[in-house]
């Protein structure tokens, strides 16, 4: 059971997520955050605060995003720790708009 | 004099209460680039707060936040000062004198009440102190349930009664490993429970369980998910609220219970039986709990705003042993203002008010800020904000060094207060581990404060 970061957070990045999460597990490139699943301990508090839906509980993963999954679990551990809320990038309105929320 | 939050004047702050808000507060002041000195009050010898007793034993991952707080307990700024009650050993008042800020994170501690005749009845209890008991809380450790009756209520339908069905429903095999305490697992051995009955005032597109926590009791050993489809039919305003594209969780819930209405005849020695819009009015029996009067309820107002109504129309169902889990509820303490309402200490951003007036120095987050709503990550949010207003008013502080914890040592110690380091918890956890080992569990811990005492 994994927890995922997925395609919605691209372009968008609004880190509600970090502030809630107990265990410090989100790492951010430029573009999006993933989620270290050897940190993760799957509570799910981040799911309900990002306002485009990106994160999905491992159960209800669709499947045409599985690949996620591995996606987060490569680049996590190579990229910098996110705890703290930052901007989010000038692009998240509109992706947030297109998304339809 | 040298500014205040450096090495020379180091900001001091106390902590009261050492669950996730009060560990996160820590984090957050030792992330704000002053030199800050944090001591930590805690009245239990051992620290965590809910994160040791409340969360439940058959959840170890969702517990694994302790590492990160161990951390922070290992951090040469932070000291901790356990087995000490704010409001009885030392006051609001000379905390205020010792340090320049008061941050209270003390939980919620007691729980809301049905208001129903009968409440007091034997058979009657709380999940509070099922939850603590089972956990083993010393306040809890020496209550007796009786797990004699078959047929079990559980008042209340969110995360919290959900825990409680699972510990009544699992199998001995399914709780032995975790680090439930021994007392608790010796009595579910004798449990006679069969039949569990988990009653929302509302409907199904209300409950609050979370999803995960929802199906796992649809993933029991022993125990079948009953649920009668009639109760699953909608109203318009519910529907809307499916609909709802920010709402995915009660849409998700919904789908699991449809899902558990279709599912065939039950095949497992234990049910746990869903019941929606009803309301306890009474608890009858001769001296201990026999029956339980519930009246059907309809929905009325807009969605997301809909509330409970009585119809009139009256039920009863035996049953020799009720849960409430209707909510926690925060404590009063000596010194400081309290809303009475909604058992939380007065804020505006985690600066604790009295009617219009901010009190400076003192602040809250947790549970005893915003009420009893949120998992342990929502706390670290929660104290973020209270931090950022503290150091918003650090300019206001008196800048006078203060002398945090030494001069408050020989006070505790002319009360007979033997007051707990971290180092001392860590010689405890090591203890409670060692006990766990030979019973293949993460740990045994000890439930009586003199056991815990008795290690150092
Ligand atoms: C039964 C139950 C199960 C839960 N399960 C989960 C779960 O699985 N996952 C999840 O994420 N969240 C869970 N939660 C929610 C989570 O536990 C809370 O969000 C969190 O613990 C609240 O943190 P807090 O620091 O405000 O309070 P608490 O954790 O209650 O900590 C308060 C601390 O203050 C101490 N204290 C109180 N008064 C005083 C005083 N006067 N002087 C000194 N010390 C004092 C208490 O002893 C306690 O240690 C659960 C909650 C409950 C009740
Ligand atoms: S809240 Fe959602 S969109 Fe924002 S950073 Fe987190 S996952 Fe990405
Ligand atoms: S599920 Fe919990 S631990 Fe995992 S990333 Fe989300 S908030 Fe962090």
């Amino acid at each position: 059971m994994t927890t995922v970061v997925t395609d919605n957070c691209e372009k968008c990045r609004f880190t509600d997520c970090v502030t809630v999460c107990p265990v410090g597990c989100f790492h951010a490139d430029g573009n999006m955050l993933y989620i270290d699943p050897e940190v993760c301990i799957d509570c799910s508090a981040c799911v309900p605060v990002c306002p485009v839906h990106a994160i999905f509980e491992g159960d209800d993963i669709p499947d045409d995003k599985k690949h996620w999954i591995q996606i987060n679990a490569e680049r996590a551990p190579n990229l910098p720790v996110i705890e703290d809320k930052e901007d989010p990038l000038p692009t998240a309105e509109e992706k947030k708009a297109a998304l339809g929320y | 004099m040298s500014h205040l939050g450096t090495i020379d004047n180091p900001l001091r702050v106390a902590i009261v209460g050492s669950g996730p808000s009060g560990f996160y507060a820590t984090e957050a002041l030792f992330k704000s680039g002053h030199t800050v000195h944090i001591d930590m009050f805690e009245r239990l010898p051992v620290p965590f707060g809910l994160v040791r007793s409340g969360v439940a034993p058959d959840h170890p991952k969702l517990k694994q936040p302790m590492q990160l707080y161990d951390k922070i307990g290992q951090t040469p700024n932070f000291n901790f000062l356990g087995n000490v009650t704010v409001g009885r050993d030392l006051t609001v008042e000379q905390l205020r004198k010792t340090y320049h800020a008061v941050i209270f994170t003390c939980g919620a501690e007691t729980d809301r009440k049905l208001g129903v005749p009968g409440e007091n009845l034997l058979g009657s209890y709380t999940a509070t102190e099922f939850v603590g008991w089972y956990n083993g809380h010393p306040d809890y450790r020496d209550r007796d349930f009786d797990l004699s009756s078959e047929i079990v209520a559980i008042i209340g339908q969110g995360n919290v009664a959900a825990d409680v069905c699972r510990i009544l429903s699992k199998t001995v095999n399914e709780l032995k490993q975790t680090d439930i305490a021994e007392h608790a697992l010796d009595a579910l051995a004798r449990s006679r429970v069969r039949e569990i009955h988990v009653i929302g005032r509302r409907g199904p597109a209300q409950a609050k369980f979370t999803n995960r926590e929802l199906r796992e009791l649809g993933e029991l050993e022993d125990c079948d998910p009953i649920i009668d489809p009639a109760e699953l039919d909608l109203n318009p305003q519910s529907i809307v609220e499916l609909e709802d594209k920010n709402n995915p969780v009660s849409a998700k819930n919904v789908e699991t219970f449809k899902s558990w209405g279709t599912r065939g005849a039950p095949t497992k020695s234990k049910r746990c039986h869903f019941h929606f819009f009803r309301s306890p009015t009474a608890l009858k029996g001769a001296g201990r709990l026999e029956k339980i009067v519930l009246e059907k309820n309809r929905l009325d107002g807009d969605p997301f705003n809909q509330s409970a109504r009585g119809t009139g129309e009256a039920l009863e169902m035996d049953c020799g042993l009720l849960f409430r889990s209707i909510g926690y509820r925060g404590l009063p303490l000596a010194g400081l203002p309290f809303d009475d309402k909604k058992g939380v200490f007065p804020n505006r951003d985690g600066r604790i008010i009295n009617g219009n007036d901010v009190l400076p120095g003192l602040y809250c987050s947790g549970w005893i800020k915003r009420g009893p709503s949120g998992i342990i990550g929502t706390n670290r949010a929660d104290s973020v904000e209270t931090v950022q207003s503290l150091l918003q008013d650090l300019a206001n502080f008196e800048s006078q060094a203060k002398p945090g914890a030494e001069a408050l040592y020989p006070l505790l110690k002319a009360r007979n207060v033997r007051v707990i380091s971290y180092a001392d918890w860590r010689k405890i956890d090591a203890a409670e581990i060692e006990r766990g080992k030979a019973k293949d569990k993460p740990r045994e811990k000890f439930t009586k404060i003199s056991e815990m005492l008795a290690v150092l």
